[in-house]
């Protein structure tokens, strides 16, 4: 390698050390989405676990209406997920939870138009939608944390559980939820929701991370001294997955 | 592993990229609307294997413009396309094995 070293510029335009490019595309961009797949197949795992906990445990089959927390079944989503924020006892089924997807959605559009901007050199457009990405990010990590907190405290009255506690089947009121305890339903209903949007809320801030860093370089001038802004393209594969995770975790975990 | 650097012709001209900044926000729209209909059926159409066959279609058609526009993988070579596919199906085909497994479970210990 030491004997051979080139100015930058003067390598070939996208061609890999060994002189050709596969797939068309650039060696960062390519393992970039290696990467995701095989994220993919993480993601992946815990959806095929949840579903199959879920097909494992009784549903609920009695009419809509009639619906109470019970850890004798698996809840019914939008029973659990239906408050919002400032709307306190109020009951909006899955309105929070649509914001957060509109958010994130939104989020992915200025990304890609930065992307956009970043092809065309355009630093300014680079810098103002790597800006507004930022601030969805922001916003969604904000709206789950607001969710996790209001998941974990419960509802005001609780739901009272028959759980087996030192041996004995005991009558428990129960508030929120943890790792061992849930008034919503069975508690592997609240590991799942634990793990699965935790696990997806770490990918979104390490995305924002990745934004900041992509929104300082480009401020810099960076990406204009190297001449290239193909780092912000590979970030923005990361961002769209995590809004793509984001599809799957709200019908699976939502919607039905 | 040396940077790879692209010769990108830098464009001052306005109107260059419009068609993509279009198609971008085309895709948007899609999306909005789906996850609108999203919120319409869950609310209007009665729980069963109608809704949640509802439900995957649309959410793997806003995979598709997801992955196919905003990731660019729809404009990629036929080989990388590939590589992306393949996998997920075998991903698909593990979904599937194993919500027959979690019913198998359900009937050993309730059925």
């Amino acid at each position: 390698m030491a004997a051979h070293v080139t100015t930058p510029g003067a390598v070939e335009p996208k061609m890999w050390l060994g002189g050709i490019e596969p797939m068309k595309a650039s060696y960062g961009k390519l393992m970039m989405w290696f990467f995701l797949i095989s994220d993919t197949f993480t993601f992946s795992a815990l959806l095929v676990a949840y579903g199959t906990a879920r097909f494992s445990f009784p549903a609920f089959t009695g009419k809509h209406e009639d619906f109470t927390f019970s850890n004798a079944y698996w809840p019914v989503p939008e029973r659990v997920y239906e408050s919002v924020p400032f709307l306190h006892g109020v009951s909006l089924p899955l309105v929070f939870v649509g914001i957060m997807t509109f958010i994130l959605i939104a989020s992915s559009v200025t990304m890609v138009l930065a992307v956009e901007a970043g092809h065309r050199m355009d630093r300014a457009n680079v810098e103002k939608y790597m800006l507004w990405t930022i601030l969805g990010g922001f916003t969604f990590l904000g709206c789950q944390a607001w969710e996790w907190s209001h998941f974990i405290h419960g509802t005001d009255s609780g739901s009272v559980m028959s759980v087996i506690e030192n041996g004995v089947r005991i009558d428990k009121t129960i508030f929120g939820a943890n790792l061992t305890e849930n008034q919503y339903g069975p508690p592997a209903f609240a590991d799942f929701f634990f793990f699965i949007t935790g696990f997806h809320g770490t990918h979104v801030f390490s995305g924002v991370i990745l934004n900041i860093l992509i929104f300082f370089r480009a401020a810099t001038g960076f990406y204009d001294k190297r001449g290239s802004y193909e780092m912000v393209e590979k970030v923005g594969l990361y961002w769209h997955f995590v809004d793509l995770v984001w599809v799957f975790v709200f019908t699976f975990f939502y919607l039905v | 592993m040396a940077e790879v650097h692209h010769h990108h012709v830098h464009n001052q001209d306005p109107e260059a990229g419009a068609e993509q900044r279009k198609a971008i926000w085309k895709t948007f729209w899609i999306l909005l609307i789906i996850t609108s209909l999203e919120f319409l059926i869950a609310f209007t159409v009665p729980h069963g294997v109608l809704k949640v066959s509802i439900f995957i279609i649309m959410t793997i058609v806003k995979a598709f413009y997801i992955v196919g526009e905003f990731m660019h993988l729809k404009h990629e070579t036929k080989t990388l396309i590939w590589s992306i596919l393949v996998p997920v199906i075998f991903v698909a085909w593990l979904i599937l094995a194993l919500l027959l497994e979690g019913n198998a479970i359900f009937e050993a210990i309730f059925g």
